[in-house]
């Protein structure tokens, strides 16, 4: 039961004064939650997404927070925003530019303000903005007072104090009080966007289910919030956002490591092994242990392995043993992994390896977003090391992705790369539901007979189709045999320097990669009148779609085709490449595909890149897809 | 014996567990007097061949299991002991067995061989120590002693070296031993205590390289020395040792470590003590010079072993599984704040 302790309830509000305030119909609205680490912004945008998504809304969000745990209290280094964008028809972003900022305190505002398009709400926390809180980010004089926020539409609220106030009664310590400003902040905007909020406060009940004093303390700060948007004439209007048009089925919202971990689960089910994960914690992938590590019910193994090489080591020797082995890691790890990649090559058994990509060299920007692992995951292997690479292209995409490395992994018996990055990693959608029984059967069979002359049994005898080698796993009686990462004879799996041997095998596993069987690229070209095709790879898909629309309605032609399997490459690519005059390649890197792409086909493709740790917006991609369409 | 393991009622020999691959260690290496310790002694356990499984790191040592009837692995340097976790935790029907030497399991793979011990992963880990690198043509090892003059220290190595058996006591290993490769005997006993240890088992073989190391162990080794250096322990017997047993392993009142002396109250030997001090006392009485060398069981105690853990985990949460695994996986999706639209 969902109830607040005292005064009316939000829905009677709702009901007593209906008509009293203007409601004015939106398509699309871009908030963004902004405040220090320790205000709860990443919970209040994932709240409110949730009420946005039941509402039937098409949602895209964009978190952004800084590695640092709790940086020093009010500065601008200890800014964590959310970025919600939700509309009425399909959307691919997380929006540009907010029309609706709101800011904890002066360091929030002063660190978002560049991105607020004029005539932007703001909503402040005026008990934030004391003359040390102001010191401490640099202002002289309050914004709020020297008219530097004339070009938007400031609400001054009184957040803090507001919420202890209406805490009074409660009887809630005042640091607690203080600490539920946030659900003050998520009742008013639930209340200016007309959220519905029964799932909040179920939220709340499980949160806080050992501490029913929070639980009341939240919700009576989330009441009070929505009160006073309802009461105070700083806020004139509300706005009703319309239900996107979205296919018929059961939706929920999801981030991308969550996703991705459940394609694992799903992978597990549909080929009938049990997953074992070897990982060890890094940011941004260790949701991903922390996800899979509840599952062990579908007869899954988490090991939280001593370093990122024990983790892959772990996996590779469950695979051996007859397990789908996964290893999870970020930029750093796979660097750490190199030479047991080349060893489960070698050895040629499934492995799945997850980088959830994110900004370097080195530790780099552990919590922004980056492509910058292409090459290694092409080519950063000593040795002639060719494995697999895919990249999701959203959030829910990673749960497909996630069942397709482990389709290829198992068929082909190959290590395959799932190049997540933080950018869909932690962003969210809704999730068209499937249904477990119509995902693909990616089981496969145990070789439990002798494949050669008089019983012998032959490890690296490969079937004729797919190139792939036996996997006779431990425990099969008969097959004993020896792997390892000295070379191989062909056939008989002995240890062999023999040069004529050498080159076969490097030849043939290049040409089993090479083999497998993959997608074609599709095409987007509406009118199929374009001259210019932009070409993109993993997380970049939402801005660089958002574009190619903005363009195309615009009347300006383009054509746009994504790529999912990186390696190998589609086979119709080649063809789509050349039939266009022009081909754009947007990516978070220094034009790692584009070196490909070039090299491959011999196609002045045109990089345009971008490594702020940000995504690409999509009003930057349209303005650079603008000039080449009209320019060339 | 570990209670997950098959046992076979067919009656193996030595030549059951030899491959068909053609031994290649340098003659007179001690490597090969340890393989034939080990295929005499397999049969013992009863073990299907199928069931048992080598994964080595890189050394001479780590060719050890293309020489082995079984499944087997010869994989990376130092990484041998997270691979067999790996395999060891999915796979509690397989008899899991690390062979490794002391620049793999002590230099590049020291953190894998702390963690797997500290872990109790079922595991055998046979150390072949040597003292130095064979593999790479002679140089100091982690384990060579201070001062030993190498290709890569003409001046003598300035690394003081790992006492191996502190070391694993260290990372709380539930099970350690030392043995010699040229005593089979007591290099088989060693095992087949190894063997019967539920948890992580430690062995290392004092192991000679006569290319580039020889003699390495040859005060310990030689019938006119070994006598007054050489201690056998034995569980519940006194330790001494000597021609006439004249020497004692005593334990000075106010002293937290252990003495040799002549005539005195020898301890008597427990490998089950449960406080490791006692084992890494003995495990102190032998240093580089091997002036006073304890082989035997020093440490054999239980504590649930990291697969058994595991494992448990998975059943009680396999006992709560509800419907079949698609089901439970629609479950798992729907498990969440739902909106559905018509």
């Amino acid at each position: 039961m969902c109830s607040f302790p005292a005064g009316r309830r939000p829905w009677e509000v709702a009901k007593v004064s209906a008509g009293a305030k203007r409601v004015e119909q939106l398509d699309r609205v871009v908030i963004r939650f902004a405040g220090d680490s320790g205000d709860g912004m990443q919970l209040t945008g994932d709240r409110f997404t949730s009420e946005t998504a039941q509402l039937g809304n098409d949602i895209s969000t964009l978190p952004n927070f800084p590695a640092e745990i709790r940086a020093p209290a009010g500065t601008l280094p200890g800014v964590s925003s959310f970025q919600v964008h939700f509309a009425d028809y399909d959307i691919l972003t997380p929006g540009d530019a907010p029309n609706v900022l709101v800011a904890m305190n002066p360091a929030a505002l002063k660190a978002n303000l560049a991105d607020l398009p004029s005539g932007a709400d703001i909503i402040v926390n005026t008990d934030e903005f004391t003359k040390r809180n102001l010191a401490k980010v640099g202002y002289a004089v309050s914004p709020l007072e020297d008219g530097s926020l004339a070009d938007f539409a400031v609400h001054p609220v009184a957040l803090t104090s507001m919420t202890v106030g209406a805490l009074a009664e409660l009887g809630v310590a005042k640091k607690d009080g203080e600490r539920a400003k946030n659900m003050f902040a998520l009742g008013l905007l639930s209340w200016m966007y007309s959220r519905p909020f029964e799932s909040t406060l179920r939220f709340l009940e499980t949160k806080f289910a050992k501490r029913p004093d929070l639980v009341a303390a939240n919700k009576a700060a989330f009441q009070a919030g929505w009160n006073f948007g309802e009461t105070t004439e700083s806020f004139t209007v509300r706005y009703e956002v319309k239900p996107a048009r979205m296919k018929p089925g059961t939706y929920r919202n999801i981030t991308g490591n969550q996703a991705l971990a459940l394609g694992l689960v799903a992978a597990s089910v549909r080929s009938k092994l049990p997953l074992f994960l070897g990982a060890y914690p890094i940011t941004p992938a260790s949701d991903i242990l922390h996800e899979l590590s509840k599952h062990k019910k579908f007869g899954i193994t988490t090991v939280q392995a001593e370093d990122e090489i024990a983790a892959i080591g772990a996996a590779v020797g469950a695979s051996y043993g007859g397990a789908l082995g996964v290893t999870t890691t970020s930029g750093p790890g796979v660097a750490l992994k190199g030479e047991t990649i080349s060893l489960a090559i070698a050895l040629e058994l499934p492995l799945v390896i997850v980088d959830v990509q994110r900004a370097g060299p080195s530790t780099g920007m552990p919590t922004k977003t980056e492509q910058a692992d292409l090459n290694m995951a092409l080519f950063g292997r000593h040795g002639e090391a060719p494995l697999a690479v895919i990249a999701p292209k959203s959030p829910s995409d990673c749960f497909h992705a996630a069942i397709e490395a482990a389709r290829i992994a198992l068929k082909y018996r190959t290590p395959v790369i799932l190049l997540s990055d933080n950018y869909v990693a932690n962003g969210s959608e809704p999730w068209l539901l499937p249904s477990a029984d119509e995902l693909p059967d990616i089981s496969v069979e145990f070789t439990t007979e002798p494949n050669g002359e008089d019983g012998r049994f032959l490890p690296y005898l490969r079937d004729p189709e797919t190139l792939a080698r036996p996997w006779a796993i431990p425990g099969t009686a008969g097959l004993e045999h020896r792997i390892g990462g000295l070379e191989k004879a062909d056939k008989t799996g002995d240890i062999s320097y023999d040069p004529a041997n050498h080159e076969f095998m490097v030849r043939t596993r290049a040409q089993r990669i090479e083999a497998i069987e993959v997608p074609d690229i599709e095409v987007e070209d509406a009118d199929e009148s374009a001259r210019v095709l932009v070409l993109g790879w993993g997380s970049t898909y939402g801005p660089i779609g958002a574009a190619c629309r903005a363009l195309r309605q615009r009347g300006l032609p383009i054509a746009q085709a994504h790529l999912r399997h990186l390696a190998p490459l589609p086979a119709n690519l080649g063809e789509v490449l050349t039939a266009y005059d022009k081909v754009v390649i947007p990516e978070m890197n220094l034009g790692q595909l584009a070196h490909v792409i070039r090299a491959k086909y011999l196609v002045d493709a045109v990089p345009f890149n971008q490594v702020s740790g940000l995504p690409f917006t999509a009003a930057t991609l349209e303005n650079m897809l603008e000039d080449v369409v009209k320019n060339g | 014996m570990v209670s997950t393991i098959p046992i076979t009622p067919v009656k193996l020999t030595a030549k059951d567990f030899k491959s068909d691959q053609e031994v290649r260690w340098c003659p007179g290496c001690g490597d090969y007097a340890i393989l034939a310790a080990v295929q005499g002694f397999m049969p013992e356990l009863g073990i299907p061949r199928e069931n048992i499984v080598f994964v080595s790191g890189i050394g001479c040592s780590s060719r050890f299991p293309y020489y082995m009837n079984t499944y087997g692995m010869h994989s990376i340097h130092g990484r041998a002991p997270a691979i067999a976790t790996g395999l060891s935790v999915s796979r509690p029907d397989l008899s899991v067995w690390v062979v490794t030497g002391d620049g793999d399991a002590l230099s590049i793979g020291g953190n894998h061989l702390i963690h797997a011990l500290r872990r109790n992963v079922n595991l055998k880990i046979l150390l072949f120590n040597n003292r130095i690198y064979g593999l790479t043509k002679g140089q100091y090892s982690p384990t060579s002693e201070l001062g030993k003059i190498t290709k890569s220290t003409p001046a003598g190595s300035a690394d003081s070296p790992f006492n191996p058996l502190s070391l694993a006591l260290g990372a709380e290993a539930t099970f350690v031993a030392r043995t010699i490769d040229s005593d089979r005997k007591h290099l088989q006993s060693v095992l087949r205590a190894a063997a019967e240890h539920e948890g992580s088992a430690f062995v290392e073989i004092y192991q000679n390289c006569n290319i580039f190391n020889d003699g390495a162990f040859e005060l310990i080794k030689d019938s006119t020395t070994r006598e007054d250096h050489l201690i056998r322990l034995e569980q519940g017997q006194p330790i001494t040792f000597g021609a006439q047993q004249q020497f004692s392993v005593t334990h000075p009142a106010g002293s937290f470590g252990l003495k040799v002396q002549e005539g005195g109250e020898a301890l008597v030997h427990d490998a089950t003590v449960d406080d490791p001090a006692y084992a890494f006392a003995l495990s102190r009485l032998s240093g580089s010079d091997l002036g006073t060398t304890p082989i035997g069981v020093f440490r054999n105690v239980q504590r649930p072993s990291y697969d058994e853990l595991i494992t448990k985990q998975l059943v009680d949460a396999k006992s709560q599984a509800d419907g079949t695994p698609e089901q439970m996986l629609d479950g798992l999706l729907n498990k969440a704040d739902t909106w559905t639209i018509l």
